[in-house]
């Protein structure tokens, strides 16, 4: 056995470096080519080709990210024009929420893992698999045509009829970019369904299920549901630019209040697209550092569904100081609040997944611990905001930016990296190395809250978000803000380099370096082109660390 | 490590004029800053629980201490208690939260009025007597003050973060928000509504003065013409009298004293009017039509501007006898060339 590796802190347990070697044939070396790769119906393969993808796209969202911090240094508008500044946020927005945060963990890990997961040998419509990356890159590229035209300055939130009137920038371009990569999205979430349904293993009950499976089914109800509607606002945009149908302009009838109604209706579920993939991840990641079943597995899946099912019943949250009717307010702040509480259940679940465990510290659970930290934060201060009263003075403030990004960076981002270095030896072969990953995690760590813990300040303050200039007294906080920012570029940038150095000089994983239960670690790294030799039977729960001991034990005694 | 005193002073005077908390300078400030000292309260409780946990279950049950964990499958009585305790907390928050925005959000019944317009990039605020300010508010304090708001264009939102109070400023449509300042002083105004290029120049500041500073302020800034005067020169050359010129045979209603009561409509629906219901019945008539009046009056959308609309209300709500009909009617005939003086047109 691999006695070198084991330690009494740490799980990992990697093969005897000197005599391991990786498999002969596996999915990445299965097939060569270029082509091999873009027509592709091999879920992993299309899950690596999102990964790169939507790496790339996030070093430019980072990149918008970097230089809105940077202008904001200083108090005067001195670093670029306006409309530049405006267009910064708005390429920012739209970058990373359409094309990073939405596909992230369900296109990459999620593609990866969950017809293996299931123990299947590829998603249900293999060639829609591909077609949705295709789906994805034209948004992408439409985007980037966008950039490239010089811009679009909406705010990724496309607010009429700011968008339809009053702008002549390439409104059109960046709006058929969310129109085309929403169909991608749609399409990963019709996939996933379709395969979670259908194409389980035998005696792969839903009980049975990882949670990671439980929270990328809810997430793909949300995407199937709810990414239509985005579409139809889109559209209704182009269409009043285009021909002037007056939907939304009220000199022809219409209401300018609709198109937020619609936007919101996806784009607040949206939210939880993103986050609910990420807290999958976590479930997975901290059952395995602690070697315990999921405390309350049942309630974990739930929750996932409940926060699907709410999550769509809350959109005029973002609408309490626009003149919705007091009765609607009220209705909605309730529901705000009832969201609230599966995710309350699900952090006090993973605390006790702890209780009792036999726990080690390895990268992809120092992240876990991140997002417990700042996904609390995240989540609580959102209850600040779905308090009617309070949302008056906090809403359109840099507090909805701090509380939006502790959730989808301190929460989403952190899960997405934890989820990354937990299954990059799976999905590579590889090791990347692990103190340097635990010191990005830990830079990562510090460097996001000295970014968003002063905004939460700022925003009480009454600082306007999308403020190209700003009142000096406001100065302070923004310079810790823009100090932050750059450790955190620090943080996210050291992964991109270990983790490609990894794939050429990382040690060999082996099958389970982690000991970890899911059936994804039953079979070789990186695995197969059709997964499993054989069928696999199931019968047995989810996170079952004895029965993995018991094989374990009885493989030694034969080989011994 | 040495510090410059040039340094060191720039330092210091940098910190001292920075700001951590906001000044509560209205009535609402200090039951909107309650709520939040809960909130936070909470948040740090839960973030400190939450870390409790993790930290407290990472020490006592590190592999080193605890080399083989003890399943457990899940305890309802526990999972209840952390539904049921957070799930109360929300709840208080969320009346806390409603009781709250009811208090900003519904005026006093004696509260003045001003009316704001906003557009693409400023604000401009125009008080009842006819003073007009750009990017910048005048008020009294000890007394509360209802704002009337509209867009010329895209969305606005109004905000004086040092009252607490916000509002979106829509395109076609009124909102209100009120205030009582309670120390003098001057405050910033901020649009929180992402609005264009130059979004964070729509700025303003809004200065709270003593009632006598007020008056004094009003007297100096008078334009000579209130709004309702402006209104009743619009009302009178737009040839509105044409029609509503309160005599019984009069081919649409009489306004006198129609502001704030309930009117029949021909399609049988009972509205009360209001500031909202003034406007939309000027742009769009043929919705709004009185029982018993023909649906003749042509619309006026895109022919009066935002000002002028404000006008036109102001001077309906100053309607309250037939008598200013009348004598309206007589400034049509007579005295449109010249300009009215301001307290002639006064009963």
């Amino acid at each position: 056995m691999s006695a070198a590796t084991i330690s009494s802190n740490t799980i990992l347990s990697l093969p005897d470096q000197r005599t391991a070697s990786m498999p002969k044939r596996h999915y990445i070396n299965n097939e060569d080519g270029m082509l091999s790769w873009l027509l592709t119906g091999d879920h992993k393969r299309i899950a690596m080709l999102y990964l790169f993808s939507i790496t790339f796209f996030f070093f430019i969202g980072g990149a918008f990210a970097g230089l809105i911090r940077l202008e904001l240094l200083t108090p005067q508008p001195d670093l670029v024009a306006s409309d530049t500044y405006n267009k910064f946020f708005t390429m920012h927005g739209i970058i990373m929420i359409f094309l990073f945060l939405v596909p992230s963990v369900p296109a990459t890990l999620g593609n990866f893992l969950i017809p293996i997961m299931i123990g299947a040998k590829d998603l249900a419509f293999p060639k829609i698999n591909l077609l949705s990356w295709y789906l994805y890159l034209i948004g992408g590229t439409f985007t980037l045509a966008a950039l490239v035209l010089g811009g679009v300055d909406t705010g990724w939130t496309f607010t009429t009829p700011l968008s339809t009137h009053y702008l002549n920038t390439h409104v059109i371009t960046a709006a058929t970019a969310i129109f085309v990569a929403g169909f991608a999205s749609i399409f990963t979430g019709l996939n996933f369904i379709v395969t979670i349904h259908r194409m389980r293993a035998p005696g792969m009950t839903w009980f049975r299920l990882p949670l990671f499976v439980w929270s990328n089914y809810a997430a793909s109800i949300l995407m199937v549901l709810g990414t239509p509607v985005l579409a139809i606002a889109i559209v209704l945009v182009a269409l009043e630019r285009l021909i002037g149908i007056g939907v939304f302009d009220p000199t022809k009838g219409g209401d300018p209040l609709l198109f937020q109604h619609l936007f919101w209706f996806y784009s607040h579920p949206a939210v939880y697209i993103m986050i609910l993939p990420g807290m999958g991840v976590i479930s997975e990641v901290i059952s395995t550092f602690s070697r315990k079943r999921v405390f309350g597995y049942s309630a974990v899946a739930f929750s996932s569904v409940a926060i699907a099912v709410f999550g769509f019943f809350v959109w005029a949250h973002h609408m309490f100081i626009m003149g919705v009717s007091n009765y609607s307010a009220l209705v909605f702040s309730l529901l705000t609040m009832l969201v609230a509480v599966p995710s309350a259940i699900k952090i006090f679940n993973w605390a006790f997944t702890l209780q009792k465990g036999s726990i080690t510290f390895e990268t992809p659970m120092i992240y876990a611990f991140g997002f417990m930290g700042l996904f609390t934060i995240g989540g609580l201060t959102g209850v600040f905001l779905g308090a009617l009263g309070m949302d008056i003075h906090l809403t359109e403030t840099y507090f909805i930016v701090a509380h939006f990004h502790y959730v989808m960076v301190g929460g989403m981002l952190m899960a997405f990296l934890a989820g990354i270095h937990f299954w990059w030896p799976k999905m590579t072969g590889r090791m990347y190395s692990e103190p340097l990953s635990k010191l990005s995690a830990v830079i990562s760590f510090i460097g996001f809250n000295l970014t968003f813990m002063p905004q939460f300040i700022l925003g009480y303050l009454g600082m306007p978000r999308r403020y190209h200039a700003y009142p000096a007294e406001f100065q302070v906080l923004n310079v810790l803000s823009t100090a932050g920012a750059t450790v955190l570029g620090v943080g996210f940038t050291l992964p991109l380099l270990y983790l490609a150095w990894s794939l050429k000089y990382g040690e060999i994983a082996g099958n389970n370096p982690w000991q970890a239960t899911g059936l994804e670690w039953q079979i070789q790294s990186p695995p197969l082109t059709e997964n499993f030799t054989e069928v696999p039977v199931i019968d047995y729960e989810a996170y079952d660390y004895e029965r993995l001991e018991r094989k374990h034990a009885n493989e030694v005694t034969t080989v011994g | 490590m040495h510090i410059s005193p040039v340094m060191w002073q720039f330092l210091t005077k940098w910190l001292a004029n920075s700001a951590l908390f906001p000044r509560e300078a209205s009535t609402v400030a200090p039951w909107a800053d309650a709520l939040y000292f809960f909130l936070v309260g909470m948040t740090v409780v839960g973030l400190v629980l939450v870390g409790i946990l993790v930290i407290g279950f990472s020490i006592r049950y590190r592999k080193s201490v605890h080399p083989v964990a003890t399943q457990i499958e899940g305890s309802t009585l526990l999972e209840a208690t952390w539904t049921i305790i957070p799930l109360a907390i929300f709840l208080v928050t969320f009346v806390w939260g409603a009781l709250l925005y009811f208090r900003i959000y519904n005026p006093p019944a004696n509260s003045m009025n001003i009316y704001v317009v906003g557009k693409q990039w400023m604000w401009k605020a125009e008080h009842p007597g006819g003073q007009h300010e750009i990017n910048a508010l005048h008020v009294p304090i000890g007394r509360p003050v209802q704002l009337t708001m509209i867009s010329q264009d895209v969305f606005h939102s109004f905000s004086i973060p040092d009252f607490r109070v916000k509002r979106e400023v829509i395109p076609g449509r009124y909102s209100t928000v009120w205030f009582e300042a309670t120390d003098a002083g001057t405050y910033h105004i901020f649009c929180t509504q992402y609005c264009g290029t130059k979004h964070s120049g729509m700025i303003g500041e809004v200065t709270a003065m003593t009632q006598e500073d007020y008056d004094k302020w009003t007297q100096e800034s008078t334009s000579g013409m209130s709004l309702a005067q402006n209104g009743e020169r619009l009302f009178a050359s737009m040839e509105c009298t044409a029609c509503h010129n309160g005599t019984a045979t009069a081919r649409g209603p009489n306004l006198a004293g129609v502001y704030g009561s309930k009117l029949t409509l021909t399609n049988g629906q009972q509205v009360l009017v209001t500031d909202g219901y003034l406007r939309d019945a000027i742009l769009n008539p043929s919705q709004h039509v009185t029982a018993g009046f023909a649906p003749i009056m042509p619309t006026y959308q895109g022919q009066i501007s935002e000002d002028g609309l404000i006008d036109l209300v102001e001077y309906i709500k100053s309607l309250n006898s037939n008598y200013r009909v009348q004598q309206t009617l007589g400034t049509s005939q007579s005295d449109l060339a010249a300009p009215t003086t301001p307290g002639m047109v006064k009963p």
